[in-house]
């Protein structure tokens, strides 16, 4: 269990010490509050803080001549100067005396609680190396990213190779694969977990609100911007900007994505000032890449630039063997939120999920059984409660009232067909050797047709 | 169960209430009871700064919660404060029955000019959710998945998740 750090606020004004009381008790810290020098001092003699912040104006001993004092004490401690009035005089000898930083009322919350996080952050470094050692073995993994097939097993091996390293991944797979989850997993394995993984839907994103929206703008930058606002690159600085349906983005994007990529540096929209953001770029598409940048749709530079370690994730219809234990988490998952009892699922509806193409992938599951444990009056889904016209699907009715051999026979033409009768494509789907499929077809006198 | 008692104060756009409750209604597993009042905030107001000081709002809710066995949230439009930082989006009692929320910096005119009315209904959604978590008893959560994650600019607001996480949603009893 992470130890909790204590933290003590020395202030002379009751309402400063109890604003700041009650904001880091919500972070879950342990705070004293102490009123002067003296009272801070006899706090720090009971033992340890993991940080200080410190009034530089106090009647008494001034919170310079007690920064001073506590150093002396313990030469390590993480000391944060507070002061009403900003000025470079103030801010340099407080630095020079061995303040962690400096920081004036009223505070900006942001500001002040990103500088406790960095302090304690550092501190923290340390332990987190070992505790990342040891659980190497081990990947964390977004709840719903659910799988036991050998496909799945060797995502999970490319997740744990890629994720300790910095190298930019590129995710290719159908829409509903699950491409953010496989990111979020990247990212919860990174040295950069503490930090957030921004995504950035390509794709849903206006050309015209890109810029702002990517890189920030400062106050006054356009009509109505009265305050500054950071972007996503900048929200991004020590996690992952995830750039999802990266496929589609236009040629004016493309050149300012390469151009941040490669420098990790922009300015916010309006300003001049030259930000660097420390963030790590995960892309993903259900577009073939290859074929755009051959296109000329892509630029060729930018994709070479993401496609450092890629990482394919299959289709559902790929992998069926994951579809029960898919189902079974959606199930708990739904019947949890509506409060329902259902306990499993017809072995009818399991084997019709089992053959189901799933073009809609993981997504589409999940909205199958969303939807079956709505209507559900069992205690089981029934395959009329999943949300595909049973009814009117001759092919199911056809399959349901053959011999085995009828069902087989009409599922390789089908596989067949579908495959333009290339022999060695339906024997992959099949999955069945190129000479039983030709003997099969022989056996059903199957033909191509003219 | 516990029910929940949302009380729009002044509001300007009860239209804007009919919308937000559905959402909040898609995670929030607790009734939920909306009890509009109009009541005058002059006492907390700061010429100086021209904001609200949210703890006395929140001291001064407190009776209305006396009778309820629930939790009483309140939304606001005016612009929040507590003396040592320049704003908060909410202020909540940290195990108690009392919290409250503002719009004002939730509105997405606030930052860009541009009138957004599914984000701010969002935003305020994810509001409403972390400072009932904090009433609920939960401290601010390390998962940035996780509507518990601290916002401190809406940037974070905007990346944080909608939802509690699991270990969160555990704690909580309704």
């Amino acid at each position: 269990m992470e130890k909790k750090h204590r933290i003590l606020v020395v202030d002379d004004e009751e309402i400063v010490r109890q604003s700041l009381l009650a904001w880091f008790k919500e972070d879950g810290y342990d705070i004293d509050t102490a009123e002067n020098a003296d009272a801070a001092l006899r706090l720090f003699e009971t033992g340890k803080y993991s940080l200080i912040l410190l009034d530089i104006k106090m009647p008494g001993m001034s919170g310079m001549d007690l920064l001073i004092k506590l150093k002396e004490y313990d030469p390590n401690a993480i000391i944060i100067l507070i002061t009403a009035y900003a000025s470079v005089s103030s801010a340099v000898k407080a630095l020079k005396s061995g303040a962690y930083d400096y920081i004036t009322k009223p505070i900006d919350p942001d500001e002040l609680s990103h500088i406790v996080e960095k302090a304690l952050y550092q501190k923290n470094l340390e332990a987190e190396n070992v505790k990342l050692k040891e659980s190497i073995d081990e990947i964390a993994k977004p709840d719903n990213l659910i799988g036991e097939s050998h496909q799945m097993k060797e995502i999970y091996n490319l997740i744990h190779t890629v994720a300790p390293t910095d190298t930019t991944v590129l995710i290719l797979g159908e829409s509903g694969t699950g491409k953010e989850l496989v990111a979020k997993a990247i990212h919860l394995n990174s040295k950069r977990k503490y930090f957030p993984m921004v995504t950035v839907n390509c794709g849903a994103l206006p050309e015209t609100l890109l810029e702002s929206e990517l890189f920030g703008h400062e106050k006054g930058a356009f009509t109505g911007a009265h305050y500054r606002r950071k972007g996503k690159f900048e929200m991004a600085n020590g996690g992952t900007i995830f750039l999802d349906e990266i496929g589609t983005i236009s040629n004016k994007v493309q050149v300012e994505l390469l151009r941040v990529i490669e420098t990790k540096q922009f300015t916010r929209v309006g300003g001049s000032e030259t930000i660097s953001s420390d963030f790590r770029v995960i892309a993903a598409t259900n577009e073939n890449l290859e074929e755009l940048v051959k296109e000329g749709k892509f630029r060729e530079d930018l994709y070479y630039r993401l496609n450092v370690f890629t990482i394919h994730i299959p289709p559902l219809r790929e992998r069926v063997d994951d579809i029960p234990l898919l189902a079974n988490y959606f199930l708990k998952k739904y019947t949890s939120s509506m409060n329902k009892k259902i306990t499993g699922m017809s072995d009818e509806a399991i084997n019709f999920m089992l053959k189901y193409k799933w073009h809609g992938n993981v997504r589409e599951l999940e909205n199958a059984i969303e939807r079956a444990v709505v209507v559900c009056r069992n205690d089981k889904i029934q395959l009329e409660d999943l949300p595909f016209k049973v009814s009117n699907n001759k092919q199911w009715n056809d399959v349901e009232d053959k011999s085995l051999s009828e069902v087989e026979k009409r599922h390789i033409t089908l596989v067949l067909k579908e495959n333009n009768w290339t022999i060695s494509k339906s024997a992959d789907d099949l999955k069945i050797d190129r000479v039983t499929l030709y003997n099969k077809i022989k056996k059903y006198g199957l033909r191509k047709p003219e | 169960m516990t029910e929940i008692t949302i009380a729009p104060i002044n509001f300007s756009n009860p239209e804007l209430i009919d919308k937000i409750i559905p959402e909040l209604k898609k995670i929030l597993a607790a009734p939920t009871n909306i009890n509009p009042l109009t009541t005058d905030l002059s006492f907390a107001y700061s010429v100086e700064r021209r904001q609200y000081y949210s703890t006395k709002i929140l001291q001064y809710l407190l009776p209305y919660s006396e009778k309820l066995t629930g939790k009483f949230l309140a939304l606001v439009e005016v612009d929040l404060y507590i003396p040592v930082f320049t704003y908060v989006f909410g202020e909540a009692q940290l195990n108690g029955k009392v919290s409250l929320v503002s719009l004002c910096r939730l509105h997405e005119e606030f930052y860009s000019g541009i009138t957004d009315e599914r984000l701010l209904i969002i935003r305020t959604v994810k509001e409403i959710l972390h400072e009932l978590g904090h009433n609920f008893g939960l401290i601010h959560c390390k998962d940035w998945d996780c509507v518990m994650h601290s916002s401190l600019g809406i940037e974070e607001v905007d990346i944080k998740g909608i939802d509690y996480c699991e270990s969160c949603k555990s704690k909580i009893s309704f």
